[in-house]
């Protein structure tokens, strides 16, 4: 990718023998977090994705505030219309608003985005952790689960869970919220299997390292040793794979919704809005055309700024 | 040690010709910190038939010089900046791609430092032999499969016919150093280069890869070079010695001179180094080990390479860098002393 | 034989989620006039609904394996023959996305890699992250609009009873299925081409493709017997890993076009209640993602000689 570091950089230039001194190493000390910003810069797409995720959750967080129009306004009048000053992303078969229902949709999208990506994040720090504290039988029963939830058939799981879950979840919590919870329950526990894997790593990596045996040695509990000595040395990948999290959850409840299985038809999603504009693609294509390109954009501006994150976090690992 | 242990050995007809000749070669490795200066001046000539040793410690631009001769440094970000490398008259860096391919293995063959690593483990030890032979010789697979046995038989494998069909990773770290050997010399090469081929084997093992070495050259006359940074593998090896430091020559002599005199503090110190013989096969303790490290090749130091190490350093090796100029017929170095 | 214990496990999952369904999930059947009640007794006692629950999930076990899958309450036949009319359309279609996808994903990706850091490299590089940061339902909607509304040239409607005969029948079947080839195609593609690209890039420093070069072979050889072939074991299991999404993409991508697979009839399934269908088919998807990983796992030991003498 553009900016990003040569491979060869990283080959070690004089220093002593056997000791890989990478070219950082012999900078003027100065904080990782800052270092890392330092290459995050280099990945100038990523810097350009992370102006428009910012400028849109920006947009669909306070757009609405200034935007005043509803996103339920029938008006039979003007429906179907294209882009115009009154409408500017234009109206929909019931002549509402598409501007107002996408950014309203924006906000389902981008909370169930990270709320699931909370989810997953906590599953797989848990299980990693887990893993890595356990060893031995447990670890690989648990690594076990874990391959095997890569290999679950997803959508179809997805599909069947909500098929036959969301009357019971509705008639507690109501449509919106039950449908809301049980999205982001299942998608986060469909992702959190890179971030178990990448926590239980870490544990791997820092057993025999000197300053885990020692606050062993001094008492620390296993839950501060995770939590002060594990947990912040996987953070940097961890926080590249939650990133990516972010985008496969936005994708999958747009999957939802365009199948017509996922939000109640009134909630209008990005993934909604494509559902009820598919058939009217030949007269209305703008209607198709914007929430299309509002997931597709939010998606890859948070793919590339994953992939710079890599570059600025995990910096060992070549892409 | 000293050079009494180097035995004469039969010398083949055409010692004497100049076979390869590297003058003032300059490598350099552009990275994201600055130039790497990884060889920063190196003059080396191997005769026909004749054994050179070049000699360092790690980092100091040896593997550079010897993959450069076969133009097999990535290219960027490394960058012949200066010299000639000139191979039976002709000068090797300003060569074709193709006609380079034409050198590789048919001319020069090359052994590595890792044998774990330099075999391709998805195919047999005999296709990758015959590979090679039917390339430059253009071999029939039969043909090429029955020279490949051949070779491996050369190099003491047992049961040859067998193992051509093997994969690597069913041969120990010996034996397929003795295979790289096999496919290096496969194509009947003037000129072996020999990249550290013992540092990464056992004790005992590298005694019979340096044996071996020394057998293939007797019965096949080629040229050797024989990189190593050990200085006990040179006195039991070489006819001629060559000593690197930090990208540079510092001092070359024949063997017998170079142990017998040691002009350059940097040599002294490798030659203080050398486990005694009674010690080497069982431990790796170096004796005297020089103190210090290689400088960094990003910023060399201004004068002398060797001053920061050097116990006999004086205002005027910091001043300028003292050249390689021959202190006694055949011998040189580059000290002031 | 990696794969029975994951079969094993997925069928525990699925059973699982299955067992804490809220309800019977027959029980509206016993409201739904069109099913005889015969039919719901027999579908319950094939299920085993009132014994312990290791019986019940052995029984429910044996009866998927055997293809007992019950009767489809909106088709009005056998789940499985049902199953078996729809299952051979949506392996052409994903089989023929997937070597679109290979097409494309292995020479762009060992081109990028063999010039890393060049225009071309950045070009792909980022065309990869747009497609596969496409959702297939998007780019689906996008040929459409391009290929059948814009252009005219393409059927968007996937029609399965084309009157025409001979090579015309043939014709007519290839261009209907383009533009689900090529959504499901690309998709892949994208992400493949970044797996390639990575692969090749770290073989192409081993120690062994040095070797290769120092033999004098011409790079062309070096490249593809030297990287590409040692790059193929690792992506081998990328791919594998894949196979969910890939199925994710199929299901997606028949619903859009029509195309009559088990994809689209899982969603006709669930839009109409017609609960074995639905079991029936999840549990089809999770064999093919079983037998595809068991496909990848034998390629992976023909392809790495260190895998098979162990
Ligand atoms: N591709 C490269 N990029 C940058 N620096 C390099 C590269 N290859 C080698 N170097 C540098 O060149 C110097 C000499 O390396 P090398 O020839 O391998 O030493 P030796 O073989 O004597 O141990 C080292 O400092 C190394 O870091
Ligand atoms: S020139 Fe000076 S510093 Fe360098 S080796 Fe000789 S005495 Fe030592
Ligand atoms: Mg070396």
């Amino acid at each position: 990718m553009a900016g990003s570091t040569p491979v060869s950089a990283t080959v070690s230039a004089g220093g002593a023998p056997g000791v890989l001194v990478t070219p950082e190493a012999r900078r003027p000390p100065i904080s990782p977090w800052q270092d890392a910003w330092r290459r995050f810069r280099k990945h100038r797409l990523a810097v350009v994705c992370s102006g428009i995720l910012i400028t849109m959750i920006v947009a669909v967080l306070v757009g609405p505030l200034f935007y005043r129009v509803p996103i339920d306004g029938i008006d039979f009048s003007v429906r179907l219309q294209g882009p115009s000053w009154d409408h500017p992303l234009g109206t929909d078969d019931l002549g509402q608003d598409l501007l107002a229902r996408i950014l309203y949709g924006g906000r389902i999208s981008l909370a169930v985005g990270f709320a699931a990506m909370f989810v997953a994040v906590f599953v797989g720090v848990l299980v990693g952790s887990l893993a890595g504290m356990a060893g031995g039988k447990t670890d690989a029963a648990l690594m076990w689960v874990t391959d095997l939830f890569l290999s679950l058939p997803q959508l179809p799981l997805l599909l069947l869970i909500i098929y036959l879950f969301r009357d019971a979840l509705t008639g507690v919590v109501g449509p919106e919220m039950g449908v809301f919870i049980l999205i982001v329950t299942i998608i986060g526990l469909f992702n959190w299997m890179q971030v178990a894997r990448l926590v239980r790593a870490q544990f791997f990596s820092l057993r025999e390292k000197e300053f885990v045996e020692a606050a062993r040695a001094l008492g620390a509990s296993r839950f501060r040793l995770v939590w002060k000595h594990i947990l912040p040395n996987a953070l940097g990948p961890v926080i590249v794979a939650a990133t990516i999290d972010v985008a496969a959850a936005i994708i999958a409840e747009s999957t939802l919704s365009f199948l017509g299985l996922g939000f109640p038809p009134d909630i209008p999603t990005w993934g909604r809005l494509l559902f009820d504009a598919k058939d009217n693609l030949d007269f209305a294509p703008h209607w198709a055309l914007f929430p299309g390109l509002a997931i597709f954009l939010t998606v890859l501006s948070i793919n590339f700024v994953g992939d710079g994150l890599r570059d600025a976090l995990d910096p060992r690992r070549v892409k | 040690m000293s050079a009494s242990t180097t035995q004469a050995r039969p010398v083949p007809a055409a010692v004497g010709q100049r076979l390869l000749e590297i003058s003032g070669l300059k490598v350099h490795f552009r990275t994201d910190d600055g130039m790497v200066r990884a060889v920063d001046g190196v003059d080396i000539g191997v005769d026909r038939g004749e054994t050179v040793c070049v000699v360092g410690e790690s980092g100091c631009g040896k593997t550079v010089t010897a993959m450069t001769v076969l133009k097999l440094i990535a290219m960027p970000p490394g960058k012949i900046v200066a010299g000639s490398i000139m191979f039976e008259g002709r000068d090797i860096v300003p060569m074709s791609p193709a006609q380079m391919r034409a050198i590789r293995s048919k001319q020069i063959g090359i052994v590595f430092q890792e044998p774990m690593t330099s075999l391709n483990p998805v195919y047999t030890v005999g296709q990758q032999i015959a590979e090679t032979v039917r390339h430059h010789e253009g071999l029939s697979k039969k043909a090429a499969y029955e020279r490949a046995a051949d070779m491996l038989r050369l190099v003491n494998i047992p049961s040859p016919q067998r193992r051509v069909h093997d994969y690597p990773h069913q041969f120990s770290g010996g034996m397929r150093q003795r295979v790289m050997i096999a496919m290096a010399l496969s194509c009947n090469p003037k000129l072996l280069i020999a990249d550290e081929p013992t540092t990464a084997l056992d004790v005992t093992i590298q005694a019979q890869i340096l044996e071996l070495l020394t057998e293939m050259k007797e019965r096949l006359g080629m040229a050797v070079m024989l990189i190593t940074h050990a200085m006990g593998v040179v006195a039991e090896t070489a006819q001629r010695v060559v000593v690197m430091y930090a990208g540079k020559v510092v001092e070359e002599a024949t063997v017998e001179d170079l142990f017998a005199n040691p002009r350059h503090p940097y040599t002294q110190g490798l030659i203080r180094s050398i486990p005694r013989i009674d010690l080497a096969a069982t431990t790796h303790t170096r004796l005297e080990a020089i103190p210090g490290t290689v400088p960094s090749l990003l910023n060399p130091p201004k004068g002398c390479r060797f001053a920061a190490r050097c116990r006999y350093v004086t205002e005027a090796c910091l001043a300028a860098e003292p050249p390689l100029v021959e202190k006694a017929p055949g011998h040189k170095a580059a000290c002031i002393l | 034989m990696i794969a029975i214990p994951s079969l094993l496990g997925i069928s525990v999952i699925l059973f699982t989620v299955l067992a804490l369904a809220p309800g019977d999930p027959f029980e509206e059947l016993a409201t739904n006039p069109a099913i005889p009640p015969e039919v719901r007794l027999q579908l319950r006692a094939s299920l085993g609904m009132d014994d312990p629950i290791y019986i019940r999930y052995f029984r429910w076990l044996f009866a998927m394996l055997q293809g007992e899958w019950g009767f489809s309450f909106v088709s009005r036949i056998n789940v499985d023959q049902l199953i078996l009319q729809r299952l051979p359309t949506t392996l052409i279609v994903i089989g023929s996305s997937q070597i679109l996808a290979l097409a494309i994903a292995l020479p762009v990706g060992v081109l990028a890699a063999t010039r890393p850091y060049s225009i071309f490299d950045q070009v792909v590089n980022t065309l990869a992250f747009v497609g596969f940061s496409l959702p297939t339902f998007f780019t689906g909607l996008l040929f459409i609009m391009f290929f059948s509304i814009w252009l005219g040239w393409l059927p968007f409607v996937y029609n399965t009873n084309i009157t025409a005969t001979g090579w015309q029948w043939w014709w007519e079947h290839i261009r209907q299925s383009i533009m689900p080839v090529l959504v499901l195609g690309l998709f892949q593609g994208a992400a493949w081409t970044r797996f390639v690209r990575s692969a090749v890039l770290d073989v192409i420093r081993l120690d062994h493709v040095t070797t290769a070069r120092a033999k004098g072979l011409p790079e062309s050889r070096v490249t593809i017997r030297h990287v590409v072939r040692n790059a193929l074991i690792p992506v081998v299991t990328l791919v594998a890993l894949q196979m969910p999404i890939v199925f994710g993409g199929a299901i997606v991508t028949e619903q859009i076009f029509r195309v009559p697979g088990i994809g689209s009839l899982l969603i006709t399934a669930i839009l109409a209640n017609d609960t074995p269908v639905i079991m029936a088919v999840t549990f089809v998807f999770a064999c093919l993602v079983i037998f595809f990983n068991l496909l990848a796992d034998i390629i992976y030991g023909w392809l790495d000689p260190r895998i098979s003498y162990r």
